[in-house]
């Protein structure tokens, strides 16, 4: 029954990475490296999300060599005038990141010091989430105007590619979404179970999604 | 029982490595000028593949013959030389036969790919469809005429969608099932590909070479004995793939342009 | 209190306790479940396969059942035969090798071998075993839709996949659901691979560093490091294609296909992109294939032979080598396709030198048995027949390696061979040797030794009948994916098939053996104590099988490397990882 939202008190832990000395012939005496302080239990959650940055670079990495070699092959690469909202989009992204780096601050000095109510950091979550719908939203605009031009998904590889890769970071951007609607419902529980590492997992992830959506912008205005 | 497993293990070896040694299944004889340095390469893989195959089940029959069974009385010991041994070992092994193979046999592959084809080499075009091969001889004006993907009509047997009305030197183009070519003369056949993926692969040239739609790829070779050889499709292609080939008709100069006249009167 | 504790006190449920379990262990039960009804429909698959081969003519009883139009009067039609090939493969590859050395032995052992409760994110680790179940069904859903299941091979190539159904029978709905069931599996596969290093990075118990290991569960991390790579690519190579088949996009279809008398809307694409998306996945996934299976056998031969590799550094600086080169090698397929023939030198090197860690691993396997005193058991037997078929698998690479003898050999049944026995049959016999091994652990039952060696001799010897007589096919120039053989240079070829045929058959029969020693020993074999194998790593000091939270609530605490065998002072020829025996200083007997 964990309900470890304060943070334990700081000490001077272990090196979080054990070493890695091979222990030569026989056994011996506990290794200096130990994994586990007693009362603070490891979060995998904090390299899950790394884990998870991994394999999504990956995937658009494969998006972005197909892209490129795409490019090279035929001679039908006509290139597209994107929509100007998307600009605005991305700056309504960035703006949450900041929201969100505002929120998690907050949160952290809620769970230190426990006289700090929950209120404020609440709020910034939410207008982070609000953001975030406006960001899909915008997304949404973008896609209707590249209709309107007559852009349909198979109407030329550069639509193409614009669509498949706004729409799998759209719906990356909406995983992250649920994630935020779970730390809000966890940190306003009667009793909140919000452990540090999950709000510190759910902000890396939503701050990745506003480095991926920069990127991806760079790129298609650059190539498509 | 280990013991058992080292016999069987030693027969397996030896038996599998019986039809390789007398060569019961083969490649067919080479009929091409680059064909003796693949048939080299081969060679030398087979010893090398052959040598690791036997020393290894050998070796792994003798240990377990010898160490099967063997209770808490018998010492334990450490192979010489230890793993770093065995390391330096691989490393030298298996580099060795780097060089030897991979450095060397780029040659091979060079003669095939690299070389550019004969000056005075006879262009044909091969166009692969499903499930047929046809191929296509410049004839008299030694110009080809255009193909256009939106004329082919097979039911008229115009398999490359020629427009001879429109276009002069699609008229004298020479179209058939078979690919005829003349002894000991440099071949350059262009591919082609109507629909999906297909492959050329004829045994006795060595040659394989797929045939990717939206790319104009190219073989060249030089065959060296007449005779009758199957073209067989190695890409599948759909249904029928296991259907799809066409003949390699290797003919001496004057019987080629005998079959060109020929040809051309149809 | 740990954390993962929080996550899940003990089921209650029937439900809760066998069907939606976040325990890792009936996780990895329900995967080996999966990967056995996968194995045997694909077994029965190149059965059908194999009969039609040789008696093209002939009638197969019943067959009209599973397709009217693919089997009219039970005689296999040339498409139908091809989608056979096309589930055979896929379902093979999927559903079996990735899954059952890797999720299954892999989610139910990694958590106990590094002395924790459960993996890191249980609930995810259910949801990645629904949603493989749920590819599966999508998959299998391909036998009954009206065209058929696909034929374009599990490699899918384009623009065969892509254009649809003008290409021919087979090409419809089957090859969408084929796309679709992919792309589900690459994510749940993604989901897995996510849990695995998490819990190895961060869930180990006090004392287990990283460098004690045991080898098994090395390799079961290294496997989902690659994995978590490779199969992002996958996802969207099988998105796109998707997109080419329903949305008219032409990612991979170029212009001027002229199909079944029409011409193709699409243009621009390009073959060779699938081509690199799906190898770049491809090879690192036949890696994902074998890494599983090593590590078992190392971990497995170690016990057996009551002494520790010559290297256990080595052993995982080999395995993590291969699983780097891995993704160097992609275009080693593509030889023959068309791409810049100078890239096949590029790729032909680090093909070569793959060879090393590879050669390395045999090395050290056949030098650690000198010296040592192998128990035969048929757990070893299958490891010690691991070795064999890798070998044997592993040389016939050597021709592949090469561009200029790929020529040659590229598409044939050497190519067939070449990958039947060093992915399939190797990861196979690491699969039954982990069986026997850990059957005990996981049931409480023991096995019964007598009818596992039966099966081993009959599936050792079964498999080189079947799978060595490919590589003389193959060096005769057999092509593969024919489904029939009416070339004029194949007929003397085949008897050679016949043999094949009928070797398959034997075989495939003789896996009744052991399916009923599973069944049986489940219920009626005798009781296993703790640990039957004197065996070292920290599942044997847990019950059999172990409690829902796997120690019991204790906390292990591990003061020895995991092979600790014939130490010289000892009581035992072994000392448990947890041993507080303490032997420090001593030198090996």
């Amino acid at each position: 029954m964990a309900t470890t939202v304060h943070e334990p008190p700081t000490i001077p832990s272990p090196t979080r990475r054990p070493s890695d000395h091979f222990d030569g012939s026989g056994g011996g005496p506990l290794p200096d490296n130990l994994r586990a302080v007693a009362g603070r239990p490891p979060e995998p959650v904090r390299t899950g999300i790394w884990v998870a940055f991994a394999t999504i670079a990956m995937m658009f990495a494969a998006l972005t060599s197909a892209l490129v070699v795409r490019q090279g092959t035929g001679n039908d690469w006509q290139y597209i005038l994107l929509p100007r909202i998307l600009f605005f989009n991305t700056a309504v992204l960035i703006a949450s990141s900041c929201t969100l780096e505002v929120a998690r601050r907050r949160v952290a000095a809620y769970m230190r010091v426990q006289s700090v109510s929950r209120g404020p950091a609440s709020w910034w979550l939410g207008i982070t989430l609000f953001l975030g719908v406006i960001f899909v939203a915008g997304q949404w605009m973008a896609w209707m105007q590249l209709r309107a031009a007559g852009l349909f998904l198979p109407t030329n590889p550069n639509s193409s590619f614009f669509y498949v890769l706004t729409a799998l970071h759209a719906i990356h951007v909406a995983g992250g979404m649920c994630g935020l609607l779970r730390v809000i419902y966890l940190l306003r529980r009667p009793v909140p179970s919000l452990q540090k590492s999950t709000m510190d997992a759910t902000s890396y992830y939503w701050h990745f999604m506003g480095l991926l959506w920069v990127y991806l912008l760079v790129l298609m205005m650059t190539k498509l | 029982m280990g013991k058992l497993f080292a016999v069987t293990i030693a027969i397996i070896a030896i038996l599998s490595a019986i039809p390789i040694v007398m060569n019961y299944w083969g490649p067919p004889p080479d009929i091409s000028t680059h064909g003796f340095a693949i048939d080299e390469q081969m060679k030398a893989t087979m010893w090398e593949a052959g040598i690791a195959f036997l020393s290894s089940q050998l070796i792994l029959a003798l240990f377990v013959w010898l160490h099967a069974g063997r209770d808490r009385s018998y010492k334990l010991k450490t192979f010489p030389g230890g793993a770093k041994g065995l390391v330096i070992a691989a490393f030298v092994l298996v580099g060795t036969e780097i060089l030897a193979l991979g450095v060397v046999g780029q040659k091979a592959w060079a003669t095939v790919y690299f070389d550019p084809p004969d000056k005075d080499a006879l262009t044909i075009q091969a166009q692969a469809g499903q499930f047929a091969y046809y191929f296509r001889y410049a004839g008299p004006d030694g110009k080809f005429g255009v193909p256009h993907p939106d004329k082919i009509d097979e039911g008229n047997q115009n398999f490359f969608g020629l427009d001879p009305e429109n276009d002069v030197p699609a008229r004298d183009d020479i179209v058939a099932g078979e690919l005829a070519i003349p002894v000991n003369h440099p071949i350059n056949l262009l591919l082609h590909s109507k629909d999906v993926g297909h492959s050329f692969y004829v045994r006795e040239l060595r040659i394989q070479q797929d045939f990717v739609p939206g790319l104009d790829l190219a073989v060249h070779f030089t065959a060296t004995k007449a005779g009758q050889y199957e073209i067989v499709c190695t890409q599948l292609c759909g249904l029928g793939h296991y259907n799809m080939k066409a003949y390699l008709t290797v003919l001496s100069e004057d019987d080629f342009q005998k079959w060109l006249k020929e040809k051309s009167a149809q | 209190m740990s954390e993962v504790a929080a996550h899940h006190g003990p089921p209650q449920t029937f439900l809760r306790k066998y069907v939606f379990s976040v325990d890792h262990k009936i996780i990895g039960l329900q995967y080996y479940g999966l990967a056995l009804v996968a194995v045997f429909i694909g077994m029965f698959l190149s059965w059908l396969m194999r009969f039609h081969l040789v008696w093209p003519n002939a009638a197969i009883p019943g067959l009209q059942l599973l397709s009217k139009v693919g089997a009219p009067g039970g005689i296999m039609t040339p498409e139908y035969y091809l989608s056979l090939l096309t589930m055979h493969g896929t379902l093979m590859v999927f559903f079996v090798l990735t899954n059952a050395p890797f999720a299954a032995f892999g989610n139910y052992f990694l958590p106990i071998q590094i002395g924790a409760e459960d993996m890191a994110f249980p609930r995810f680790n259910m949801m990645s075993f629904w949603i493989t179940l749920l590819a599966f069904f999508v998959l299998m859903a391909a036998f009954f839709v009206p065209d058929g299941p696909p034929i374009s091979g599990w490699t899918a190539y384009a623009p065969l996949s892509a254009v649809g159904k003008d290409a021919g029978p087979g090409l419809d709905m089957g090859q969408n659901l084929w796309g679709i069931s992919i792309a589900i599996f690459c994510i749940a596969s993604l989901l897995g691979s996510l849990n695995f290093i998490a819990t190895t990075l961060d869930l180990r118990a006090k004392g287990m560093s990283l460098m004690r290991m045991p080898l098994s569960t090395w390799a079961w991390f290294i496997t989902a490091c690659i994995s978590l790579l490779a199969f992002a690519v996958l996802l969207p190579a099988c998105l796109l294609l998707i997109l080419d088949r329903v949305a008219g996009t032409s990612f991979f279809i170029p212009g001027g296909l002229v199909i079944s008398d029409r011409l193709q809307p699409h243009s621009g694409g390009s073959p060779l992109l699938w081509q690199h998306l799906f190898w770049f996945f491809g090879h690192p996934e036949v890696y994902i294939a074998i890494l599983p299976a090593m590590g078992i056998v190392s971990h497995v031969l170690i016990n057996s032979m009551r002494k520790p590799l010559l290297s256990y550094k080595v052993v995982i600086g080999a395995m993590i080598s291969i699983g780097f080169l891995s993704y160097m090698v992609w275009g080693h397929h593509m030889f023959l396709s068309g791409m810049n023939p100078f890239s096949a030198l590029v790729f032909s090197f680090p093909t070569l030198v793959i060879t090393i860690p590879a050669t390395v691993l045999t090395l050290i396997w056949l030098g650690s048995i000198y010296g040592s005193r192998l128990q035969i058991t048929t757990a070893s037997l299958f490891a010690l027949g691991f070795i064999s078929m890798f070998v044997s698998g592993g040389v016939s690479g050597f021709f592949l390696a090469q561009p200029s003898t790929d020529i040659y050999l590229h598409a044939t049944y050497f190519v067939v061979g070449h990958f039947h026995l060093v992915m399939g049959v190797a990861s196979i016999f690491g699969v039954f040797a982990a069986t026997y091994f850990w059957f005990p652990k996981m049931t409480g039952h023991m096995m019964n030794e007598t009818f596992g060696k039966v099966h081993f001799w009959l599936t050792f010897v079964g498999a080189y009948c079947i799978f060595m007589p490919f590589h003389y096919l193959g060096l005769a120039g057999n092509v593969r994916r024919y489904s029939s053989f009416v070339d004029d240079y194949l007929q003397p070829l085949l008897p050679v098939h016949k043999f094949i045929t009928i070797a398959a058959f034997i075989t495939g029969g003789a896996q009744i053996v052991f399916l009923c020693n599973l069944a049986y020993s489940r219920f009626k074999g005798p009781q296993a104590p703790a640990n039957p194998w004197n065996c070292t790593s920290l599942e044997w000091t847990v019950p059999s099988p172990p409690p829902w939270n796997n120690f019991g609530g204790e906390h292990p605490v591990v003061y020895h490397d995991p092979y600790q065998y014939g130490v010289e002072g000892a009581n035992e020829d072994f000392i448990l990882q947890t041993s507080t025996e303490n032997v420090k200083g001593a030198v090996r007997t």
